[in-house]
């Protein structure tokens, strides 16, 4: 039972899966009554609780990646804000969300720097072969092949390239694009950027497709949300235009490229290199990619820091503050 | 320059071997069996050494370079050449400066993030297959942390632009302050180890600053201070160094060159809070090529009396 004090607190669902919990639940509770159907004593279906208390709920919590469908939409009438705790919403149904007019903001803004920060992580080290040379030190075989200093280089058969000069290609210029663009350019990349729509205020060349973005670039760095259209925009003709000695960084979704067509290039020795953080079927990862050392690769952590999760909760305490005194929302997701 | 006597100190680069092989009539001190053997022989007509950061010019071997005319080193660091005896004896001295900035200052970025996000580390942990019991543990952000920069010459100034545009605020220590940049001047290098996240080492190694990051440095960047270098080992206290690592007196440290190459201190390759490279700063093979180049140019230059085109003596 909600006490008196609790009651006059404005009304936030929570939708969540067992083990997705957030750490700032409770001082989120300062601030709103949360109902969350896994609290619920004695035990009760998700859909039962919302059935029954929700019906005048205007604002929906969503731990990421607890998929929210048009079914569990059907159920929440009175809904018009839907807050995410990541940057992709590709769990949310978007179309339906459109369609009942009910804002999603995501957790774009809060995560982008994180993310910039891996996405150039990578490919600084895919293109300088460091945390391989790490690994070179730490077997004791800097010390061993001592006499002959550029053994490393040996080692590997590989042309150690540099930053300065290449050509970096953006699929999806959003904040966290606009955050890679920024430290890229700090090196003298020059950037290049493919998107849905040209935009007017970016200095970049925009390019219509994946395709010609690849055939002006040696490095691709994938960035964009995860959609129908987006399933693979990183294909086979893509990865083949962006040439041999090409790159490619994927800090978005494992679904954006053609994984079995990109690890075959790369055992091929058609693509040059790939830093990847993220996979088509996590955690498992194509135990081909191990044994190369053009390829680094990341448990999808490019945003675990707790800096990280601080301004998240700082963007979702705002973001539900904001909606309840009828103020402008933050990172709020643009439909098609 | 196809008669000049010219001595390769270490090898370096095989572009560079090969030109100078074609171009002069190259001596490779790395190859003889004997060097007093071969000095006595060679020693009056060797007319220029090329060195490298590993070996240069020093004391000894000019002077048994009679006829030395200049010093090239395939490097931006003269640490290991003599330049007071270069001086004193009119031998040119010129090294390859510009043509690396770039790189070294990726590399300094590079070990920055891979420190605080455990990159190699989290590389390690996907291979390994352990990421399928369960995600990695949290890291640590770098945007926005304070970078401390020890030396703002070409190098510090490139890796502050860097740093930047990741919106870390930025502070250094050098022999002078430099207005005309906006940076925060510190000037004692204590003061800016306490108030950085970061302290990167950018400097020169000159007897001024041997050991210029010694325990009291050290323990003001702290144990949640992380230090880089990627200038050279001799910068740094190296056992204090590690007994700090040791300790969890300093958070971490990001380290692509050492007192002793290519020694490193095994005490360092079990912990998860440094990364440790084969001095790769200048490592790619634009680059090498570039300096190289750099190096043929110079010698060219003074064989054909024009100006040297980056001279330091």
């Amino acid at each position: 039972m909600a006490t008196a004090q609790e009651e006059e607190l404005p009304l936030v669902l929570v939708h969540r899966i067992p083990n997705f919990d957030f750490p700032f639940k409770h001082r989120l509770q300062a601030q709103f009554r949360l109902l969350d159907p896994l609290d619920s004593v004695p035990p009760e279906s998700t859909h039962s609780f919302i059935s029954r208390h929700a019906a005048s709920v205007r604002v929906l919590l969503c731990v990421d990646p607890t998929p929210i469908s048009r079914d569990l939409l059907s159920l929440l009438p009175s809904l018009q804000l839907i807050v995410c705790s990541s940057a992709g919403v590709d769990h949310v149904d978007l179309i339906e969300c459109r369609r009942r007019s009910i804002a999603v903001t995501n957790a774009g803004k809060a995560f982008s720097p994180d993310v910039a920060d891996l996405a150039v992580g990578l490919l600084i080290d895919v293109l300088r072969r460091v945390s391989a040379g790490d690994r070179y030190v730490r077997a004791g075989l800097w010390a061993r092949n001592g006499e002959y200093p550029l053994g490393f280089k040996i080692l590997l058969k590989h042309q150690f390239s540099n930053a300065f000069g290449k050509r970096v290609g953006i699929v999806g210029l959003g904040s966290i694009g606009g955050e890679i663009a920024k430290r890229l350019e700090s090196f003298g990349c020059a950037i290049g950027y493919n998107s849905r729509r040209k935009k007017p205020s970016v200095p970049f060349p925009w390019y219509k497709t994946a395709y010609d973005l690849a055939i002006n670039s040696d490095i691709l760095i994938v960035c964009c949300a995860l959609t129908e259209e987006t399933r693979h925009i990183v294909n086979k003709d893509v990865m083949v235009a962006l040439g041999k000695g090409g790159v490619i960084i994927n800090v978005g979704r494992g679904a954006l490229i053609d994984e079995k067509e990109l690890v075959q290039l790369l055992v091929q020795g058609e693509l040059g290199g790939a830093g990847l953080d993220v996979f088509e079927n996590e955690p498992d990862v194509p135990e081909e990619l191990f044994s190369l050392n053009n390829v680094v690769l990341s448990p999808h952590c490019a945003v675990a820091t707790p800096e990280c999760f601080d301004a998240l909760e700082e963007l979702i305490t705002a973001n539900l503050k904001a909606f309840f005194s009828s103020k402008p929302l933050q990172s709020v997701v643009e439909f098609d | 320059m196809e008669s000049i006597n010219v001595l390769m100190t270490y090898p370096m680069n095989d572009y560079l071997e090969q030109q100078l092989e074609k171009r002069c009539n190259l001596h490779k001190l790395w190859t003889v069996p004997e060097k007093s053997a071969f000095l006595a022989t060679h020693s009056n007509s060797i007319r220029a050494v090329v060195g490298n950061s590993t070996v240069g010019a020093n004391a000894e071997l000019i002077e048994a370079l009679p006829k030395l005319e200049i010093v090239a080193t395939c490097s931006v660091g003269l640490d290991k050449i003599d330049l007071v005896k270069c001086r004193e004896k009119g031998i040119r001295v010129t090294n390859t400066p510009d043509v690396l900035t770039d790189d070294v200052a990726d590399l300094g970025i590079w070990l920055m993030l891979a420190v605080l996000r455990q990159l190699c580390q989290c590389d390690q942990y996907v291979r390994s297959g352990k990421w399928k019991n369960g995600d990695y543990m949290l890291t640590t952000k770098f945007t926005g942390k304070r970078v401390g920069i020890l030396g703002l010459g070409r190098i510090g100034m490139a890796i502050a632009k860097r740093a930047e545009a990741f919106s870390c605020t930025i502070s250094y220590f050098s022999r002078t302050e430099k207005p005309e940049t906006k940076y925060k001047y510190y000037p004692s290098l204590v003061h800016l180890a306490a108030n950085s996240d970061i302290l990167v080492v950018a400097c020169a190694l000159t007897e001024e600053t041997r050991h210029i990051i010694n325990r009291e440095v050290i323990d003001a960047l702290g144990p949640k201070g992380v230090l880089i270098n990627i200038a050279r080992g001799a910068h740094v206290d190296e056992s204090e160094l590690v007994s700090a690592l040791i300790e969890g007196r300093l958070g971490g440290a990001g380290l692509d060159v050492f007192e002793n190459e290519p020694e490193v201190p095994e005490e360092l390759f079990q912990l998860d809070n440094v990364v440790l490279l084969p001095h790769v700063g200048t490592a790619t093979v634009g680059t090498r090529q570039a300096m190289a180049d750099l190096v043929i140019d110079n010698l060219e230059a003074h064989f054909l009396n024009k100006s040297l085109l980056s001279p330091v003596v």
